[in-house]
């Protein structure tokens, strides 16, 4: 099945500006369907992002980040053709990952 | 002296009471209401003009004829009536008046 | 008669007279053939005059080429666009075959790739206009397939990617010499100009006079180029739309109880607004705020 993770991670002279998209469906818990029932809550509550065995960025997200979200970040190091690992694990203990390669 | 007063005061009571029940709505006159709201809002729909507020306020007179409250019944009903009427009124304004909004 | 009473008579004289005048002229304006080029011109001029800074082609970017701040905040969304997995979606579906093997390729011009412009056409056989949408459903249909929901996920999935197989290219919008076409053509443009709702306004009262402004917090689009990013995804709806999407919110938002999604109003002002941006770019699949 297709990845839920989209990376594009360009190493600069000093950082790595990364920017990725994640397919989640975010749920609140708040929202009600159609038929007014409230639609139970289903959202990534940590994602980080490694680089050299080392986290470069975590996320603790939550109810307050929408749909499908879009994350932009830089870090100190990296290099073209280094691995960058990403996954993120929800309250619902599913979990996605992927390994990035840096442009 | 005080006692006259009381009983003149509770005469009129007794008489605004019943005069305001006389006045109040029965489900026949929110029967006769509902139908002339929904006959306007048939016409509305049938000129492809019809407000979302005609169509909640038919559902709120619904509602109300529902659980007994006439009144208000009544009241939404013919709140209903006005704005399917206004919304008749403005697709026919609209209808002569649009070309004068075209860009020329 | 008095000072006060002369003016007041001849007052009401000019007006009456002004009045006539006017019903003389809207019977006059009612009463011309309709000229779809003349009002092609008038509409591009329209917009060129009242924003001189924006490049022709930038209008198919709507709210963008209004808002220098909101144009810095789509560029860095661009990068990595939020209907990137609306366009995978659609690809996939695109290039699956129905059942009985046959494609959505089968259905169209050109294996249906880079022919978006094209659309909305006018069908001279059932004398009706015809949207990308509904000539997708029309192949479903062909093919012993259920319609897809017009203004769900899945249509615009495939028309994001039929949209990007068009990017770049003009839009191509052909009124054929058929008196059905052009008042098909005639009654898309009243549905743009009519208001409507509880709130009383028409298209035009926000992509014509209040392009360029706001309406609380969105930029509004002009209405040049407006239907050339479509399908959208659009932040507030966390999610892909179609053109129905957009025309049944719009409706309900003005407190008017939206038509069928691709009712005949529908696709007759899609026709409209389609053919005013003949010349300018599929920009779709677009993000919007």
């Amino acid at each position: 099945m297709a990845s839920t993770i989209r990376v594009r991670a360009v190493a600069g002279s000093d950082n790595t500006e990364v920017q990725a998209l994640v397919q989640h469906p975010m749920d609140s818990g708040f929202i009600k369907d159609a038929k007014g029932d409230l639609i139970p809550p289903h959202y990534i509550e940590v994602i980080e992002f490694q680089h050299a065995g080392k986290a470069v960025f975590t996320a603790y997200w939550g109810p307050a980040v929408s749909k499908d979200p879009y994350i932009k970040f830089s870090f100190k190091g990296g290099k073209t053709g280094d691995d960058l690992n990403i996954s993120w694990v929800d309250n619902k203990g599913q979990s996605d990952s992927l390994v990035g390669k840096i442009q | 002296m005080r006692r006259l007063i009381v009983i003149r005061l509770a005469a009129a009571a007794l008489l605004a009471a019943s005069a305001t029940a006389a006045l109040a709505a029965t489900a026949d006159d929110f029967k006769a209401a509902l139908a002339k709201a929904e006959a306007a809002s048939k016409a509305a729909a049938a000129l492809k003009n019809q407000w979302t507020t005609t169509a909640d306020a038919l559902k709120a007179a619904q509602t109300a004829a529902a659980a007994g409250k006439f009144d208000e019944a009544v009241k939404d009903a013919q709140r209903a009536e006005a704005l399917a009427n206004a919304s008749i009124a403005q697709a026919k304004e609209q209808a002569a008046t649009w070309q004068q909004a075209v860009i020329h | 008669m008095t000072a006060k009473h002369r003016t007041a008579a001849i007052n009401g004289t000019v007006f009456f007279a002004i009045a006539v005048a006017a019903i003389g002229a809207q019977a006059a304006r009612a009463a011309n053939t309709v000229d779809p080029q003349a009002d092609f011109k008038a509409f591009r001029a329209y917009f060129t005059k009242r924003f001189p800074k924006v490049p022709l082609s930038d209008f198919v970017n709507g709210p963008y080429s209004m808002d220098a701040g909101l144009r810095k905040q789509w560029i860095e969304i661009d990068a990595f666009p939020p209907y990137q997995f609306a366009l995978d979606k659609g690809k996939q579906m695109f290039e699956t075959p129905f059942p009985n093997g046959k494609t959505y390729a089968d259905c169209f011009a050109n294996k249906g790739i880079g022919i978006r412009q094209n659309y909305p056409l006018f069908d001279t056989k059932s004398g009706e206009v015809i949207t990308l949408d509904v000539a997708l459903n029309q192949c479903r249909q062909q093919n012993g397939q259920p319609p897809l929901d017009y203004t769900k996920d899945d249509m615009a999935a495939l028309t994001a990617y039929m949209a990007y197989t068009s990017r770049g290219k003009p839009f191509d919008i052909k009124i054929p010499d058929d008196p059905r076409a052009r008042a098909a053509y005639q009654k898309g443009e009243e549905y743009f100009f009519s208001r409507r709702g509880q709130l009383n306004f028409s298209c035009a009262s926000c992509h014509v006079q209040s392009a360029g402004q706001h309406i609380r917090t969105e930029v509004l689009a002009p209405a040049l180029g407006l239907v050339a990013a479509l399908p959208i995804y659009r932040s507030e709806w966390g999610g892909m739309g179609t053109t129905s999407r957009r025309l049944t919110s719009c409706n309900s938002q003005v407190r008017a109880v939206p038509l069928k999604p691709e009712d005949e109003q529908y696709r007759d002002v899609e026709y409209y607004l389609s053919y005013m941006s003949n010349g300018l770019p599929i920009s779709g699949p677009g993000a919007r705020p």
